[in-house]
């Protein structure tokens, strides 16, 4: 009896704890960097530019780096894992299929860290080249290796909602007499929006978290940029550029601005992704 | 007529996509491995130490790669020691004795740790090291504190790969052991928790390929550019992805760049083996394997 009461206690603290480590990320970063919340100081953090000898330290520009780059990101990522999703559950002969979808798998384990490798001496030089403008480090550079890192997840959410379309459904249409595509675009896509929609919100929250492509790729100016060729910096690499300052100045304070920003948009999406429940978060 | 052309549209941009993606795929892979490859050598690891010296921890290994791998290695031991026991104990809570509001209660504070980015994180675990410092003045960041912040990381993965496993076992199965009269611990340990073993160690492998790889978590949490061999818990290390960040941008010459090359292709052939391990693990029925008396 005793035995199991100590048992059951231990899972119960296990699961308290793990819980609890979310809360505590955010009231840590509450915590340290409380003088900036107070008196709406946060809030002018938001719209001003960032300039530490002229004592202005805003993240406006991080902002809206990161929100740059993670649109554009989107804009390529988005299209072309919907065909590539497309191409593997409904189009391509099943071998070929099989192995699409085997190495879509595979580039998911990937690291990060090497996409980026690649892009510094692969992709940048490239674009350098092409444009013949600046160093190369851009918002486009950033975003077109971002959209390889969040391409392999986005398509493996479309092609398990695509799949878990009920049998019955796909034998109605086949029935009719309706050709691949007409069952696509009148079946199966209609069934799965909430998966897609799913997918591609789980998408943002990962393009808005990483850190490496941007820090590497995106050049890290601190000013607004004006076009995709800019060199720009988002708010993940901004923590990771800023962490080597004083601990006591208002620079290092405001990390925990963008740490807080970060926190807040990526529990928005995944509640957003829990309201509309789509296939690929249910009951996992 | 419209119908046939919007027909040949969708499927030649089906088509289009899968195979650009497939195609960048293969020259970023390719890139990596014609530039890389040709580095990997003894010497590319141990530099002009030899590896015996090196491994028995004789002599130190200056330019190589060896302390970054060791550096990596024991992070990783630790990171996903540190969590496992605690991600297998709150995934049994939530699979056999959580129901209804406070299980979703609970697995809604696992996906938002889930979402949050690693940096943050990262950053989260250099707070409590300079919290921690004020207390005990030999805490800096440190391997100790990267491994607890990655644990954090990994935790909630490890949570729900766990409950995963124990919920999708059919009821046959688990209603067999209560029947002869089990308790329902004595049907967890014996029955539920070895029959989803398979699932539990996939996730315990992705978990070591997801420390292994994470380098915005450890920048900010202890790692540097040469470290050596850590001496405790408590000293600064290197790591493969933090070496690989660390020269494409700081890289003085053609030979710091072609171990950079090296490096990376270490750091895909590891994250590759565990990667295909998982997968194997999922596929294969091992259940009988392990449940043999």
């Amino acid at each position: 009896m005793k035995k199991t009461t100590i048992a059951e206690t231990g899972f119960l603290g296990a699961a308290v704890f793990s819980a609890s480590i979310t809360a505590f990320i955010l009231i840590f970063m509450l915590f340290l960097g409380f003088p900036l919340f107070r008196e709406g100081y946060f809030f002018t953090l938001l719209r001003t530019p960032w300039n530490p000898d002229h004592g202005l330290f805003g993240i406006y520009p991080m902002l809206t780096g990161t929100l740059s780059i993670v649109f554009l990101s989107l804009c390529w990522a988005f299209p072309l894992s919907l065909g590539a999703s497309v191409l593997i559950s409904v189009l391509a002969p099943p071998g070929f299929a099989a192995f699409c979808k085997k190495t879509i798998q595979m580039l998911t384990g990937i690291p990060t860290v090497i996409y980026g490798f690649v892009g510094v001496f692969l992709l940048v030089p490239f674009i350098r080249e092409l444009f013949a403008s600046g160093s190369g480090m851009s918002i486009l550079s950033a975003s077109l290796m971002l959209s390889m890192v969040i391409s392999p997840t986005m398509i493996i959410i479309f092609t398990d909602t695509f799949e878990s379309l009920p049998a019955s459904y796909s034998t109605a249409a086949d029935a009719l007499g309706a050709s691949p595509v007409q069952k696509l675009v009148y079946v199966i896509l209609p069934y799965s929006r909430r998966g897609i929609f799913a997918g591609l919100v789980l998408s943002v929250g990962r393009a808005m978290g990483d850190t490496l492509i941007a820090l590497m790729l995106a050049g890290n100016a601190v000013g607004v940029p004006g076009s995709i060729l800019d060199s720009a910096r988002t708010l993940t690499a901004h923590i990771a550029l800023v962490i080597a300052a004083d601990f006591d100045s208002i620079e290092f304070k405001t990390i925990f601005a963008a740490g807080f920003v970060l926190y807040v948009l990526t529990t928005f999406f995944i509640l957003l992704v829990r309201i509309i429940g789509g296939t690929g978060m249910k009951n996992r | 007529m419209k119908e046939r052309l919007i027909e040949i549209f969708i499927k030649s941009f089906a088509w289009l996509s899968g195979l650009l993606l497939l195609s960048a795929a293969f020259v970023i892979i390719g890139f990596l491995l014609v530039k890389g490859v040709p580095t990997l050598s003894l010497s590319l690891i141990f530099g002009d130490t030899s590896p015996a010296d090196a491994l028995l921890l004789r002599r130190q290994v200056l330019i190589g790669l060896f302390p970054a791998i060791a550096g990596t290695c024991l992070l990783v031991l630790l990171a996903v020691g540190l969590a496992t026991p605690v991600g297998l104990a709150a995934g049994i809570y939530l699979a056999e004795y959580s129901r209804g509001n406070l299980k979703s209660f609970f697995s809604l504070f696992y996906d938002i740790l889930s979402g949050i980015p690693s940096i943050v994180i990262g950053l989260f675990g250099f707070s409590l090291a300079i919290s921690l410092h004020h207390y005990v003045k030999e805490i800096y960041p440190c391997l100790l504190i990267s491994a607890l912040a990655l644990a954090f990381l990994v935790l909630p993965y490890l949570i729900r790969t766990t409950q995963f496993a124990m919920e999708s076992i059919p009821s046959e199965t688990r209603l067999t052991a209560p029947a002869l009269g089990a308790t329902k611990l004595q049907n967890i340990a014996y029955v539920l928790f070895p029959k989803s073993l398979p699932g539990i160690a996939s996730g315990v492998i992705l978990a070591i390929g997801r420390c292994a790889e994470d380098t915005a978590v450890i920048m900010l949490t202890g790692v540097v550019a040469s470290a050596g061999i850590p001496g405790s818990l408590l000293s600064a290390y290197e790591a493969l992805p933090f070496y690989i960040y660390y020269i494409s941008s700081q890289y003085r010459d053609a030979y710091e760049l072609q171990t950079g090359y090296g490096a990376a292709v270490i750091l895909l052939i590891i994250c590759a083996c565990l990667f295909l391990a998982a997968f194997y693990l999922k596929n294969q029925l091992m259940n009988r394997m392990l449940y043999r008396q």
